[in-house]
């Protein structure tokens, strides 16, 4: 094989990663440092940190305060409905083909999130939809009479659960699977009851990971934001429909507010995500 | 009367019948192997006796008690896994108490238990660290603490040593025959390995194909096996295909050799030869002496496996290293000399 | 002695997993098929497909579905040349860039959508040092960068598993210890056998685009999401069957992906 010689190594070596990398810098990350950097800029250019004070407007508040209050019911109850789902089909003595069927659909799911859903939920759950009118025709109950409204903070939630089960199941599966069969013989034979080993072993072991997840789903449901306007408009006023409401047309009245909103945004994303990686790191080194 | 007893047991997943008819009577604190080929069932039959396979048909009697109806964790036995199976999460004290913490037993008393097992397996400052921090083997020993320390009725072990170093498997093999030796705790050891189950088990059970081919003492299976399996099976063998020429006495390489055991009436049978009852050189009291060529020497340390060509058969002999005489050399005649007793009819 | 009967050891056991399973079933099914039910109501006391066909012969569901559509394969071509090679390289030639190379994958995933949509209009601007806002065609670029952008961690994730699962690094040392230059690697042993990985990758990266909205509303492109909430807002029974076509393509993406993964040469070869 011929031998290359230094400089042709260096850009062979190269070659492959620059335009990715050229990629990245130019439509990820420059753009991106530029929202950061336009928190700090003043109307002159100059550093402040007016911008980032002016995020303590009441309205502000009020949609981060939604938002987060949202996120973090979103995720406990993905958290916990994702678990219980896919421990059953894990571990749960289920045929196996309903394991796949479950993991196949979860996938789709996850990805069903935006406009679509939304407007399924409202052929369904709507004033209009199939299952207010079956409950209201066949069983005389008028949920919307009794308060049940879409349009709402839960209704919001019970939406999002559609795609934070899916993810949920698709990320927790893996670390059921990861429960070895012996533990839970073992466990049996020593005398534990099937709580006892939940309790004393599998749920111990898999907190990691169930933690991890929780962090990951709040990230989710905190950025989201199609499946949120198509089904509410804009009468929830969660911070991403805050920021983009400004985006589109100022609306706060105060051209370099949004880049304090984004700033804030990713420092709770990322914080987020950061201790869903170190914690799913650590849970791997017990399932190895 | 027995105190483990396994009656007609069968077991079948689907149209597989892993087990057929598998009987077994095992004293108190008899320690028996269960040897055999994976598939051969000998799992299978231990995770029945344990509770985790429901027999097809059968029984199992504990102590006179009929354990069929009772689960795992109310049968009072103890289980020892191939993966160890120590609960990540928890202290190597934690793994070994939990069976006493299940059952409800005061702090103090599990923390003495502990101590003594911990003793017991010889890794008694070894409470506090986690699993991980452990190399197999003291990880299987702390399994074997935590399956000990409830004081189970009877102990299954499979295959635990099968996952260790070779000179692990060697070591703690004998620990553990010693611990369960000195507990007097009835044991079924489920091996494949032939080494472990001869020289740990007061009796072994050779399985093939889902039956017992052979229940005997180690001596007995090894020396007196009952079907050409468990000949084959266990131990080393050389074949050689001779003639029958009589009653009682066959035809081969030119020689008339008196062989004990039953033979057909006439025609060709295959008989075995252990490597230790083949001799170089002429012996006392070995009859037969034949002539053969030295093909393979594989020097094993304190055992010399030779190979010789002896007419169409290839004979392994085994002989012990002697520092003043050197092994012969590949190529080189030779005088093999054994005992017509010690060949073993194997079939036709 | 006949066998006693014995305890059904793990029925209490199903019954909770079944319980579980019939709700998550009943979850997930029954917005879809209210979905597919409300869609069939268009013309009064029967159903029809009315709803479709008053969608499908819209023009706008047609421009702007056509949008997406070409959008996602531009998208899908792009994503793979800038990921395949970048993958490829930092297996063979450069693993210590691996972290960094995934850490720039992650971030889509961690910074919100919203936030790098917004990174585009102010960065991007008729105004900047790169203006691609000023024009239809350059507006459909940076969409399209865009999209790139938003499918980079599923790109990635796709082949770099295809890659992993490849033994890349002793396939190359076998290659080369039999002759071959760094070409033929990477068309004759590389491609043949990424193929698959790379073909989910595209699927996952099509499904995405399809659906997507807040960068094509962002930058003011027709595009089929946008569309999608248009509709929403002005009518009553085609937005359901929007959603019914919106997920039967995800389903049907799905579906391709894993016809791709059966594909990969691991599976092939145990038939």
């Amino acid at each position: 094989m011929r031998q290359e010689n230094g400089v042709v190594r260096v850009l062979a070596n190269w070659a492959g990663v620059l335009p990715f990398l050229l990629f990245a810098a130019l439509f990820l990350i420059l753009p991106t440092t530029n929202i950061i950097l336009g928190a700090f800029r003043g109307p002159d250019g100059e550093f402040t940190f007016a911008n980032i004070a002016n995020l303590a407007q009441p309205r502000l508040v009020a949609s981060f305060w939604l938002s987060i209050n949202l996120s973090l019911f979103s995720a406990l109850l993905g958290v916990i409905a994702g678990f219980l789902v896919a421990a059953a089909v894990t571990q749960g003595n289920l045929p196996p083909r309903l394991r796949a069927g479950i993991l196949t659909f979860s996938g789709v799911a996850a990805n069903f999130a935006g406009v679509p859903l939304a407007f399924a939920f409202i052929a369904t759950l709507g004033r209009l939809g199939l299952v207010t009118v079956i409950l209201r025709e066949w069983f005389g109950v008028n949920i919307y009479t009794m308060g049940f409204n879409l349009i709402t903070f839960w209704g919001l939630i019970f939406v999002y659960l559609y795609f934070q089960m899916s993810l949920m199941i698709l990320i927790i599966t893996p670390a059921l699977d990861g429960l070895k069969k012996e533990w839970r013989e073992a466990a049996e034979i020593l005398g534990a009851t099937g709580g006892q080993y939940w309790r004393m072993v599998a749920l111990p072991v898999l907190f990691p990971a169930l933690l991890g997840s929780f962090a990951l789903l709040f990230a989710n449901s905190f950025g989201a934001i199609a499946t949120a306007q198509a089904l509410t408009g804009s009468s929830q006023s969660l911070i991403t429909i805050q920021l983009f409401a400004q985006i589109r047309g100022d609306v706060l009245q105060d051209p370099s507010i949004g880049y304090a909103i984004a700033l804030a945004m990713i420092v709770i994303t990322g914080v987020a995500n950061t201790i869903y990686i170190v914690l799913r790191a650590r849970s791997e080194k017990w399932i190895r | 009367m027995a105190y483990l007893t396994l009656t007609h047991l069968e077991k079948s997943f689907g149209a597989n019948k892993v087990v057929k008819d598998f009987s077994l009577d095992i004293a108190k604190g008899e320690f028996v192997s269960l040897l055999g080929p994976s598939g051969c069932g000998k799992t299978t039959v231990l995770r029945m006796v344990a509770g985790f396979e429901m027999p097809s048909s059968g029984t199992i009697t504990f102590d006179g008690q009929d354990v069929m109806g009772l689960r795992p964790n109310q049968r009072k036995i103890g289980m020892v896994f191939q993966a160890y199976a120590l609960f990540p999460n928890l202290t190597v004290a934690q793994n070994v108490a939990f069976g006493l913490k299940v059952a409800g037993v005061s702090a103090a008393e599990q923390q003495a238990r502990v101590t003594e097992m911990l003793a017991l397996i010889g890794l008694p400052d070894k409470g506090p660290s986690y699993p991980f921090q452990l190399s197999g083997g003291q990880q299987q020993r702390v399994a074997l603490a935590r399956a000990l320390a409830v004081k189970p009725r009877v102990l299954l072990l499979d295959e635990p040593l099968s996952a260790l170093d070779a000179k692990i498997r060697v070591s703690l093999r004998t620990e553990i025959r010693e611990i369960q030796r000195r507990l007097g705790i009835t044991t079924i050891f489920v091996t494949h390995d032939q080494e472990e189950a001869l020289s740990m088990s007061d009796r072994v059970v050779v399985m093939n194909g889902g039956i017992a081919e052979q229940v005997a003492t180690p001596f007995d299976i090894y020396n007196r096996p009952a079907t050409a399996f468990v000949a084959s099976f266990v131990g080393a063998l050389s074949t050689l295909r001779a003639e029958v020429a009589g009653p009682g006495r066959v035809r081969f390489g030119g020689t008339e050799i008196a062989v004990s055991g039953a033979l057909p009436a006439s025609g060709p049978v295959t008989l075995a030869l252990r490597p230790e009852a083949a001799h170089l050189g002429r012996v006392d009291g070995r009859e037969v002496v034949l002539q053969g060529t030295i093909r393979d020497v594989h020097f094993m340390g304190s055992v010399i496996r030779i190979k010789a060509e002896v007419g169409e058969a290839m004979l392994s002999m085994d002989t012990f290293n002697r520092a003043d005489t050197p092994p012969p050399p590949v190529g080189a005649t030779a005088e093999i000399s054994l005992s017509g007793r010690d060949l073993i009819v194997l079939g036709t | 002695m006949t066998a006693t009967i014995h305890p059904a050891r793990s029925r209490p056991r199903n019954l909770w997993s079944w319980i579980t399973f019939g709700l998550a079933v009943a979850y997930f099914a029954v917005p879809l098929i209210g979905m597919f039910e409300f869609s069939l109501r268009k013309r009064r006391d029967v159903y029809s497909l009315d709803a479709y066909a008053s969608v499908l012969n819209d023009p706008q569901f047609q421009s702007t579905f056509l949008f997406s559509v070409v959008m996602a394969i531009v998208t899908v071509i792009f994503g793979i040349a800038l990921v395949l090679p970048a993958a490829l390289w930092v297996r063979i030639r450069l693993p210590r860039l691996r972290p960094l190379i995934e850490f720039i994958t992650l971030l889509p995933l961690v910074i919100p959508v919203i936030v790098i949509a917004f990174g585009y209009i102010r960065m991007f601007n008729t105004s900047s040092f790169l203006p691609m806002t000023g024009s239809a065609m350059s507006t459909n670029v940076l969409l399209s960068f865009g999209y790139v952008t938003l499918a980079l961690p599923y790109m990635y994730r796709a082949i770099d598993n295809g890659l992993r699962t490849l033994d890349v690094q002793t396939l190359t040392e076998a290659a080369q210890s039999l002759g071959a230059g760094w070409m033929t690697i990477l068309v004759r042993v590389m491609l043949p056998n990424v193929f698959s990985a790379v073909l989910s990758g595209a699927f996952l990266t099509f499904s995405i685009v399809l659906g997507e909205y807040v960068f094509a509303a962002l930058l003011d492109r027709p595009a089929f999401g946008p569309y999608m909430v248009a509709i929403g807002g002005n009518q009553a029974y085609e937005p359901a069957a929007l959603a019914v076509i919106a997920f039967a393509i995800t389903w049907g993406c799905m579906v391709l992906i894993q016809l791709a993964e059966r594909l990969a040469p691991h599976n092939r070869a145990k038939r």
